[in-house]
């Protein structure tokens, strides 16, 4: 690190629990982040403010003027802009030392495991069960720490999974696969910082399993409901049924 | 037996309660208990439950003074 990324980081080194190891460690960590919405723009924000050295940003949606209200990361200049080049400009003017590899496409199964290779934790900030199902697939398959999490109306969800652990449930055993969606924010809704609130979540999670450190959320479901401001915690289980943890 | 059941987020509004107490005669999983309390309405997709904050399946018999609760899906970003 030169003087300057000793300046930048210097709030979170002087934390006993980061120091300098862990802040080198952010530095040399790669995290894949899937969806640049809602959850995706704090999540890739504060991963690229905290000094988490690679970045791979994946979404195939452009923005829309119905976006600006909770996807911080883009502005009404980006308009029409592919989601994907409006994250890499900002991020790149918030911390031009973090290296940004972008992935325009839909995700596909191939494509997943190639990235999966050298990736450190997968970020699902993605906005439908297909997607979720297939990143937890993906994540299983290669034994890749997944920080998982959603937000409906007044509603937010994190959990983590450690695939690398013998017993650790999947998000596979948390819902079943049957094809039904469920609503979606052009349809139910969403409160603006609901989403900060989940993807900040997200972001510390990530922190914490990059460096090792802290209790993590893994094989635990956290409920947030803004309305009432009350949270829970469920202790999660592996599904001896589940198709996914059964081909570990 | 006494158990008590939770309704979180927007299930509170969808189900018009968010708290209630039940005598049981007999042990109930917790889909029947589901079907008692909202006057046997199927169990909608993707619902998550718990059993004294511990994640479970429709199948999990509910003991004495257990607590579950139901969950929305949520699966919005
Ligand atoms: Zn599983």
């Amino acid at each position: 690190m030169d003087d300057a990324q000793l300046l930048r980081y210097s709030r979170q080194i002087l934390l006993p629990q980061v120091s300098l190891t862990g802040q080198e460690k952010l530095l040399q960590s790669k995290v894949l982040i899937v969806g640049l919405g809602g959850l995706g723009s704090p999540v890739a924000m504060y991963l690229a403010a905290a000094g988490v050295g690679h970045l791979v940003l994946a979404d195939f949606d452009y923005v829309d003027l119905s976006n600006l209200q909770r996807q911080i990361m883009h502005s009404s200049a980006e308009l029409g802009q592919h989601k994907s080049v409006s994250a890499q400009k900002k991020l790149q003017a918030l911390n031009p030392n973090v290296q940004i590899t972008l992935i325009k496409q839909r995700l596909k199964e191939k494509y997943l495991k190639n990235i999966m290779s050298d990736v450190d934790v997968v970020v699902d900030c993605s906005d439908n069960f297909a997607t979720r199902f297939a990143l937890n697939a993906a994540c299983v398959r290669s034994g890749v720490a997944l920080v998982s999490g959603a937000a409906l109306r007044w509603e937010g969800q994190v959990a983590v999974f450690f695939p690398a652990e013998k017993n650790s449930p999947c998000y596979r055993c948390l819902y079943d696969d049957n094809d039904e969606q469920t609503e979606t924010c052009s349809e139910a809704g969403i409160l603006a910082p609901l989403v900060g609130v989940v993807g900040s979540i997200q972001a510390s999670e990530v922190i914490k399993v990059l460096l090792n450190i802290g209790d993590s959320l893994c094989g635990k479901l956290l409920l947030f409901y803004a309305y009432t401001g009350k949270w829970r915690i469920l202790k999660l289980h592996q599904d001896p049924t589940c198709p996914v943890c059964t081909l570990k | 037996m006494a158990i008590t059941i939770k309704f979180f987020a927007s299930l509170r509004e969808q189900v018009g309660k968010s708290e209630v107490q039940i005598e049981l005669s007999d042990s109930l999983t917790v889909g029947e208990v589901w079907a008692q309390v909202c006057d046997n309405s199927p169990l909608p997709i993707h619902i998550l439950m718990a059993v004294n904050k511990e994640y479970s399946k429709q199948d999990t018999r509910v003991q004495d003074g257990d607590e579950v609760a139901f969950f929305p899906p949520v699966t919005g970003g």
